[in-house]
């Protein structure tokens, strides 16, 4: 990319970037940060959008292509904006034998979407995970972070009803 | 630090504790925290001052307390009580208790033979001790293994005593550790690893997000004493970014652990420095592979390599690197303070000591248990475990996640220890148990298994990527009803493929599922195939649909 590239995205500079900027100065700016500093790219903007890659890129001076390996390689990283709110549904063995796919399927037919995807207006991204570590709880959905135990078809759909309704 | 000053601290915080006339512990793991235990233990607290109780009951807040089905749990010391599924208006009554009869209505004692049963080792300070606090790891003998390996044994002594514990690793495939260690401690190189592989991939599994929620102390001892024995002074823990609490648990541990100097430069005023940092996993499974770890760590897409060379000659940035799993080293402090000949004394005579396991699926009492090894699926799923939910039919017993196999009802009184579950075409694994009872159909279990490895397949070598794809599209027909006769052959045939030309693990593996269901319950792929209709009435079954 070609500096003046570089200056804007410097130039917007905001208190976000110095967690990011301060993750690569941690780890003296060598190619093992990568990994560190996309974990500090999303968990200041959500997502990782192009941008933060070229500039993660230059700063570490590694090529595009490696840094937008890596990204694509890890399922934790998203290279497209979540909606307001996320719903995750765990679909671990646990919460599998707990009957984790009929809650996807039900909030899949409430939503219309599929996982990976965000509903039109923004509102709910549709997740799912391996596993959150609560299998004691199965079946388990984690709306906005927030981990939710002994699921029914019942109990996601209002939850989700209350995320799609919410309006912030 | 001396000895004495280290025991000093424990001292200190032990009378500290006992000063208290009953200290109520709150489940603070995240199993408990996901049902609000953060908020009981808040309204324990203001209870307390309310009643102005302050240096009469302590509130403390511990990790796993093994019930996680049942939390918010809640334990009463030093009366030994247990209370299930407190909530926040329960806090007047349980304080309104203390020293008279139990709350009934809380009291857990029914479940008495789910801890009745246990042993605990790498679990002894769960549930006991407050994760946050060094000094209350301290009370408890905490970091005295590593003095001792570090005042009074050679790094070659303490190799021996993990040798003579018969310690195998607890990630899975139960290499002797003490020959792992005396590999990388022979090694000439002044830069040497040690990686606690905490990345945890089993979905279903949660015993090391326990262990580093629970107590972390125990983790970094036994590195650090690692590190020791085989002449490494830099440590890293490899976690889950999906497990974000026991990456704020260890994080803290380490800078605790630094301040009061057992961790960091100059240990116990020696010349032996340790460091460890966190480095964050980015959800894939594949990275719990040990080379495909090192190049994640390296910062780089977690693709296995061949091996040899092994980590112990050529690891992280091409040095020396000793790996091993989160519950082994939790092991190493008490066979130190205790010496390998007790570790020895419990378990079997090829399985030494116990295994955690984390019991989920369909028993009642699901949660986190540690038994010794050789003890019977039968104990853990009927005694532990308080038999299957609704009083169903027993079906089949899940070890080793998407790894290992499935046991059916006839190996019920069989000993858990590597061996044994080997034979019946199963593994120890990391120790996820998923029970499963009439309702669950074994085509569909082995077509999920063989879909999770699908997704998380690297996709560097040819087997594992295409053939994974091609087990799950015949599981995908069968289970919808288009399945042939010629299918099982077919499936034999790709198992048998993917299992010997894959170039890691996984792939090796992947068909492990697919091949124990088939040896078990043949009759259920028969009847998906031939009858078409799924026994336990799971899959949608469209036999009209012809696909070919
Ligand atoms: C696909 C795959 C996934 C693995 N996942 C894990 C894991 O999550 N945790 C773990 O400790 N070991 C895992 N292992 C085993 C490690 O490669 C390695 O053998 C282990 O960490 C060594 O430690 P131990 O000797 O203490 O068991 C995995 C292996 C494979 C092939
Ligand atoms: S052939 Fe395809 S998968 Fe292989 S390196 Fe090239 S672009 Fe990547
Ligand atoms: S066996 Fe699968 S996961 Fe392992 S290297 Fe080959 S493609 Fe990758
Ligand atoms: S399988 Fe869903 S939380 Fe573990
Ligand atoms: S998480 Fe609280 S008892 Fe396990």
């Amino acid at each position: 990319m070609d500096e003046k590239e570089v200056d804007r995205i410097k130039v917007n500079e905001d208190r976000r970037w110095r967690l990011v900027n301060r993750t690569m100065r941690l780890h003296g700016h060598q190619p093992d940060a990568l990994i560190e500093t996309l974990h500090a790219v999303q968990e200041s903007f959500g997502f990782l959008d192009l941008d933060s890659l070229k500039y993660v890129a230059e700063s570490l001076r590694l090529p595009l292509s490696l840094v937008y390996g890596v990204a694509t390689f890890y399922h934790f990283f998203t290279l497209k904006p979540p909606g307001d709110h996320t719903c995750v549904v765990c679909l671990g063995t646990a919460c599998y034998i707990a009957g984790s796919s009929n809650i996807l399927k039900t909030v899949e037919e409430q939503t219309g979407i599929k996982p990976g995807e965000t509903t039109p207006d923004r509102k709910l991204s549709l997740l799912t995970a391996r596993c959150m570590g609560s299998c004691g709880l199965a079946p388990v959905v984690v709306f906005d972070g927030e981990v939710h135990g002994k699921m029914s078809s019942a109990s996601v759909l209002e939850n989700v009803g209350r995320l799609l309704n919410h309006d912030d | 630090m001396t000895i004495e000053e280290l025991q000093d601290i424990g001292k200190i915080e032990k009378e500290k504790q006992e000063g208290f006339k009953y200290r109520i512990h709150v489940c603070v793991a995240a199993g408990c925290l996901s049902s609000q235990s953060g908020l009981v233990k808040e309204a324990l607290e203001k209870e307390v001052a309310r009643r102005g109780l302050e240096s009469w009951a302590l509130v403390k807040g511990v990790g796993c307390l093994g019930l996680c089905t049942a939390g918010p749990m809640v334990a009463i010391e030093p009366d030994g009580l247990l209370y299930q599924g407190v909530s926040v208006s329960d806090a007047s009554d349980i304080l309104e208790a203390l020293g008279g009869p139990p709350v009934n209505r809380l009291d857990c004692s029914a479940h008495l033979p789910f801890f009745a049963r246990q042993k605990k080792i790498v679990l002894e300070n769960c549930g006991r001790i407050d994760p946050e606090s060094i000094e209350d790891y301290v009370a408890e003998g905490g970091y005295g293994g590593l003095y001792s390996a570090l005042r009074t044994m050679t790094p070659a002594g303490v190799i021996e005593q993990i040798t003579k514990s018969g310690l195998r690793g607890r990630g899975g495939a139960g290499f002797p550790t003490g020959l792992k260690w005396t590999a990388v401690s022979k090694t000439k190189s002044n830069v040497k690893f040690v990686i606690c592989n905490a990345d945890e991939g089993d979905p279903g599994a949660f015993m090391d997000r326990s262990v580093l929620e629970s107590d972390p102390h125990r983790v970094l001892e036994g590195m650090a004493i690692a590190g020791l024995a085989v002449g490494a002074n830099y440590g890293f823990v490899y976690v889950r970014a999906e497990y974000p609490l026991a990456v704020k648990r260890i994080r803290t541990a380490i800078a605790r652990a630094e301040r009061l100097g057992v961790l960091g430069r100059n240990i116990f005023n020696t010349t032996f420095s340790f460091d460890v940092t966190v480095r964050l996993g980015a959800g894939a499974f594949v990275c719990g592979e040990e080379t495909a770890l090192i190049a994640s760590i390296e910062g780089r897409r977690g693709s296995p390599r061949p091996r040899p060379p092994f980590p112990s000659e050529l690891g992280l940035w091409g040095y020396p690197t000793l790996i091993n799993n989160v519950e082994t080293f939790a092991n190493v402090p008490p066979i130190i303070r205790k010496g390998g000949a007790w570790f020895a004394s419990i378990g079997t005579e090829k399985s030494k000591g116990t295994k955690v396991f984390a019991l989920a699926g369909r028993v009642n009492n699901t949660g986190l248990i540690e038994a010794p090894m050789g003890t019977t699926l039968r104990e853990i799923v009927f005694d532990v475990g308080g038999g299957i939910i609704g009083d169903r039919k027993f079906k089949a017993i899940l070890t080793g996640g998407p790894s290992g196999g499935c046991i059916p009802d006839q190996f019920l009184d069989m000993s858990m220890d590597y061996e044994s579950l080997a034979q019946v075409g199963a593994i120890m694994g990391s120790g996820g148990l998923i029970v499963m009872d009439d309702s669950s159909c074994m085509v569909d279990v082995a077509k999920f298994f063989i879909e999770f490895c699908m997704s998380e397949s690297c996709g560097k070598c040819v087997p594992c990527r295409v053939g994974t794809v091609q087990i799950y599209n015949l599981l995908k027909r069968i289970t919808e009803g288009g399945g042939k006769p010629s299918d099982i052959q077919l499936l034999e045939e790709l198992c048998d493929l993917v299992k010997n030309t894959s170039l890691c693990g996984l792939g090796q593996t992947a068909p492990n599922p697919v091949l124990s269901t088939m040896r078990y319950f043949m009759d259920e792929y028969k009847a998906h195939i031939e009858d078409k209709v799924c026994p336990a009435g799971t899959c949608h079954m469209n036999p009209t649909e012809e696909s070919q």
